[in-house]
């Protein structure tokens, strides 16, 4: 399937809190990437990090080696794990005009911040799924495999090479219900009209 | 051969792994942790028979992989910045003593301040030493030259340690595709070990004692220095090989990147290597033709092949990520020396950036190319040797 997008390289990044799984996030998305024959890399920001903290982590999706090794300013898409983040820290930061914003949120509708020109939203109840299938650590809802099914689906993926990406970081029990949250966000994802 | 999402330190782990190691002893420091947490998964899973050595300190990890290297087994350590310093000591001693062995520098900078951030200094302040030093790029070019180093510290015409070093975060953290070749590749690339002298119970060994014969120490130093430069070859010949096996080949000691019709060149060392590459296609996409000269080895430093790369260009760029503090950037330093001697007169200039983690990407070598043509070509030579960037 490769990528709906028509550029070469898509940079994404995803906000979330610390223990969220932001950074486990992004190493899926480039495995499933590899698996369509992509090619890939995620990194985290390297500040301190602490469980609850807002924290990035950074993707790079693309149909060539990027030899790039620098931050990511000016992302295509921003992935928000976390809508609290939204209180403390402009997601939208630099994102290019016509770029995508996938939000977890229960409401479907659009952000109370300004959007900046162009962006187009997309939201998907992670939060629900992953309370759904159990999946809660600590208290926490693990939603960042859920959002990486809502991504795959904007960037023209396949819903299989989430699975594979799903069954080759897990195992087991966990494996099994994050693949059911991932196609589950997968299907549910839905553009916002503003 | 699989392929995988790997971190550059977990790439680390898998051919430590992969080239048989015996002995592993380490303490943690961010951003090196995640190799040696690697390495106790690996062994706790089952899938290695390596010995893990917990230790006190980094002086004592590097000893105790002295002791295990001596004893005739192969060793690795991982650090990094303070890590390293702390082990100083006994960075002198494993390569005076000539035994081989492997560790890996995730490069980040010294403090104060504290600060987790790669550049260079950690590992440069290594390079008088006598330990083989190479720089990586890419995460697959992590895995693929801590193998080789075993073949290389162990070939009998080098016999000193070497050093991998990565750059912390960009890549010691960042996940890529990476091919990981099956065990049966690796051993077949892989000889027995080899060292100049083994450690065995029961049998009379003296090493380290005061010297009676002053001509001897000199001499054993002088080693070091030969040993270093024969390891030139072995380097070129390794990479080869490995090519040969993997369909991986890096040039050996030097990579050039459209260099063929280049007037100019770009050189440095690590991962933002990878960023010089893309600014040389926007550079070239508005006319200037520059060209990358990518050192992959900082010890031994590959003059020849340097020298061979640099002549007949209008001018060179050199980007160090570290500084010796009252002179200029190590890796200018090596590279003016040597085309000096060869009679090459060119302009070549020195950018230090990246210091303390700052980040540099595409646009900055552009702008730095960029001024860099305005100045040779208004000057006819460089209105300064040293700039730092921004």
């Amino acid at each position: 399937m490769g990528l709906a997008f028509e550029k070469e390289v898509v940079e994404i990044r995803f906000h979330g809190r610390g223990g969220q799984g932001a950074v486990t996030a992004a190493h899926l998305l480039v495995d499933a990437a590899m698996r369509e024959n992509l090619w890939g890399a995620a990194f985290p920001f390297f500040g301190a990090e602490r469980r609850g903290a807002p924290v990035t982590a950074y993707a790079r999706v693309s149909r060539r080696v990027v030899s790039t090794k620098s931050m990511i300013k000016k992302p295509d898409v921003v992935v928000v794990l976390d809508q609290a983040v939204m209180n403390y820290v402009n997601v939208f930061d630099g994102i290019k005009n016509g770029g995508v914003a996938v939000i977890n949120s229960a409401t479907h509708t659009l952000p109370s911040t300004r959007l900046p020109a162009g962006v187009r939203i997309h939201t998907v109840d992670a939060t629900r799924i992953a309370l759904d299938f159990g999946l809660v650590l600590a208290g926490w809802p693990l939603v960042n495999i859920a959002m990486v099914g809502a991504l795959a689906r904007i960037l023209g993926m396949k819903l299989s090479s989430v699975l594979e990406a799903v069954n080759s970081i897990l195992s087991g029990r966990a494996a099994e219900l994050n693949s059911r949250a991932a196609e589950r966000a997968y299907r549910e994802v839905v553009e916002v009209e503003a | 051969m699989a392929r995988l999402t790997l971190t550059g330190n977990h790439c680390v782990a898998h051919a430590v792994k992969l080239a048989r190691v015996k002995v592993v002893s380490a303490y943690p420091i961010t951003p090196q942790t995640t190799i040696v947490e690697k390495i106790s998964e690996l062994v706790d899973s089952g899938s290695t028979n390596m010995k893990i050595i917990r230790v006190e300190s980094e002086h004592s990890a590097l000893a105790a992989v002295y002791g295990a290297a001596t004893a005739g087994l192969r060793a690795f350590t991982a650090t990094s910045s303070h890590g390293l310093l702390y082990m100083h000591e006994m960075v002198w001693w494993v390569a005076q003593a000539r035994i081989p062995a492997v560790m890996a520098i995730v490069t980040r900078t010294i403090g104060p301040p504290w600060n987790i951030w790669t550049d260079h200094h950690d590992v440069m302040g290594q390079r008088d030493i006598g330990w083989i030093i190479t720089m990586a790029e890419s995460n697959q070019e992590v895995l693929d030259e801590t193998i080789k180093l075993f073949k290389i510290t162990e070939d009998p015409e080098v016999f000193l340690p070497g050093i991998i070093g990565l750059d912390a975060f960009i890549l010691s953290h960042t996940v890529e595709p990476v091919e990981v070749p099956d065990q049966e590749i690796v051993d077949s690339f892989l000889p027995e070990r080899r060292q100049p002298y083994v450690i065995k119970s029961g049998e009379a060994l003296v090493m380290g004692n005061v010297p009676s014969d002053l001509l001897v120490n000199f001499r054993m130093r002088e080693g070091v220095h030969r040993g270093l430069r024969n390891a030139e070859k072995v380097i070129e010949r390794v990479d080869l090989e490995w090519g040969k096996l993997t369909g991986r080949h890096y040039g050996g000691l030097v990579e050039c990147y459209r260099c063929e019709d280049a007037d100019y060149l770009f050189a440095g060392a690590g991962a933002w290597v990878g960023d010089m590459r893309i600014a040389v296609d926007k550079l070239r996409d508005i006319g200037l033709r520059f060209g990358v000269l990518k050192i992959r080895y900082i010890r031994p430093f590959p003059y020849s092949r340097v020298f061979e790369a640099v002549r007949g260009r209008k001018g060179v760029l050199v980007f160090d990520r570290s500084i010796s503090a009252g002179s200029a950037g190590p890796i200018f330093l090596d590279l003016t020396t040597h085309l000096y001697s060869s009679g090459l007169r060119i302009p070549v200039k020195n950018v230090v950036t990246g210091l303390a983690g700052f980040d540099i990407g595409y646009e900055d070598f552009v702008k730095i190319g960029k001024s860099f043509v305005n100045e040779v070509s208004e000057s006819g030579w460089i209105t300064s040797f040293l700039d730092f960037y921004p």
